[in-house]
């Protein structure tokens, strides 16, 4: 490490677990082990074409890697998070052909042809996308786990709101209209630990305004 | 997860017939609930056959006034769809109400239906459960089933059928239609697609081997209020503990429940009764409940009471 200060989380996560890797060697060591008896039944690997973040990629995996393990992963992007890797939480939300999806419970190899927007896509430091400005001037976090999936989230929820998609609080089926109560509903699917809620409401509140 | 084979399928015909060649091949359309399952090793298909390319995926108009709802629209734009809003509009209500908005973007039709129960050993692989592996024995019996089934159980299972839709769609008398590997089509009807327990709780609908859903169909619509009511723990994002659905127009009123049974809950003879409590007599009657469950007896009274004043508002 050169400059002490270029420090980030992971290579500092890395770095732990290395020195932490003396002490717990038979824990985490790669020690050879008996081939799993399923490993007979390995199966192909598949080719799938898609397109990232405006970018063509063509990627050879095992049939069961998930759209978010081939994005992080595969392709390293690692913004888009794995929570409960379930559906249940959110984290790990992006963006396929303009509809927001729990990218852990599809799989790579289903999204042929398909046009994948992630945090990475939306917006990067020096040129943040109108929702993640918002997000910090809010203060729509605190330990930011769940915030790429809330982001991404929120800029296609928003997007169902103007396609008039009805949700469970939309009272006339006929008329959608932008409200908290309705922002509130269209986001239980993103879980934050820290209940940074009313402060990602505010920051969603000032991207629809806007 | 288990390793499987993967195939993308060219037409209903080829999806049904490859689900047939290949032992333990499972049909892939939407994916939220296999997946999870899988992995938890629930679910271990050998092969995937991916259905998302068949062109199923319209909702249109019939010759005879109603609807049919390809197998793999998506919940979301089946919740959205003009027709449905306005003419089938409890199903709208039914379809949003259930999941969260990036699960309802990926889950389809068929999907929904074929969903797996959410009973709490059902997904713990430690604990006996004949749904998963027949002839186990029943954990949720003797154990925590404070959610689960209190009419149509069996000694073998009280699992509860999750969807919000399917209760939506027995109410409106929907037609399953399906194909096989030999090309053969029919057409269900959804009283009957979903089977009660018994001693084979593993076996879950009328579907055959191979057996491909292509479409969900709809009579000509009723008229009438139309109503959903979920009660479940959470405000959002969570499955029901008692739904009513509800259509009541100018002498009829037909109603279906959610969250009491192994499938979508309805008694036509209810449907002759006035008044929440004598309609809720006849729907329960036969109800075995445990004491953890017994509340959704009262809930189901008091939610379908709800469900009256909101009608007539």
């Amino acid at each position: 490490m050169s400059d002490p200060n270029d420090v980030t989380r992971r290579s500092l996560l890395a770095g732990t677990a290395a020195a932490a890797g003396i002490a717990t060697a038979p824990a985490l060591a790669r020690e050879p082990v008996a081939p799993r008896k399923t490993s007979s039944r390995m199966t192909p690997k598949m080719p799938v074409s898609l397109t990232v973040n405006g970018q063509a990629e063509t990627l050879t995996l095992d049939p069961r890697v998930t759209l978010l393990d081939a994005l992080r992963e595969h392709l390293h992007l690692t913004g888009s998070k794995k929570g409960c890797d379930h559906g249940q939480c959110g984290a790990c939300t992006v963006i396929v052909n303009g509809r927001r999806i729990n990218s852990c419970l599809t799989l790579a190899v289903m999204h042929e042809g398909d046009q994948v927007t992630t945090i990475e896509g939306l917006g990067s430091p020096e040129k943040l996308h109108p929702m993640q400005a918002a997000f910090v001037k809010h203060d729509g976090f605190q330990c930011g786990y769940c915030t790429p999936g809330q982001i991404c989230s929120s800029v296609a929820m928003l997007g169902e709101i103007r396609d008039g998609i009805p949700s469970h609080v939309t009272e006339d089926l006929a008329h959608v209209e932008y409200s908290d109560g309705e922002v509130r509903e269209r986001m239980s699917g993103n879980i934050c630990r820290c209940a940074a809620y009313p402060n990602i409401i505010a920051a969603i509140r000032e991207v629809h305004e806007a | 997860m288990r390793p499987f084979t993967y195939e993308r399928a060219t037409s209903a015909q080829a999806a049904a017939q490859a689900a047939a060649a290949h032992p333990n091949a499972k049909f892939i359309a939407g994916g939220t609930n296999l997946l999870d399952l899988m992995k938890l090793q629930i679910e271990t298909p050998a092969h995937l056959i991916d259905v998302n390319h068949l062109g199923l995926d319209r909702i249109e108009k019939t010759p005879d006034g109603g609807l049919r709802v390809g197998a793999h629209v998506r919940n979301t734009d089946l919740a959205a769809d003009k027709v449905v809003r306005k003419d089938y509009a409890v199903l709208s209500r039914a379809l949003v109400s259930g999941a969260s908005g990036q699960l309802r973007n990926k889950a389809t039709t068929a999907g929904n239906l074929l969903q797996r129960t959410r009973c709490p050993y059902f997904y713990d692989t430690s604990k006996p459960c004949n749904k998963r592996k027949p002839g186990s024995g029943c954990a949720a019996i003797g154990g925590f089933n404070r959610n689960l089934a209190i009419l149509g159980v069996s000694d073998a299972c009280v699992a509860t059928h999750p969807s919000d839709m399917a209760v939506a769609m027995r109410l409106l008398d929907a037609r399953v239609e399906t194909i096989d590997p030999h090309g053969l089509t029919r057409a269900i009807p959804i009283a009957e697609f979903h089977r009660l327990p018994g001693d084979t709780p593993h076996i879950e609908t009328l579907l055959q081997p191979g057996e491909l859903v292509t479409a969900v169909t709809f009579p000509k619509p009723l008229g009438g209020r139309h109503v959903y009511r979920k009660v479940r723990d959470r405000a959002s994002y969570a499955f029901a503990n008692v739904s009513v659905a509800a259509v009541i127009g100018d002498g009829f009123q037909h109603f279906a429940f959610g969250g009491l049974a192994h499938k979508p809950w309805r008694v036509e003879s209810a449907e002759r009764e006035q008044g929440a409590d004598a309609i809720a007599a006849a729907v329960l009657a036969g109800a075995r409940t445990t004491p953890q469950n017994e509340f959704k007896t009262i809930l189901t009274r008091r939610t379908l009471s709800a469900v009256l004043r909101e009608a007539r508002a």
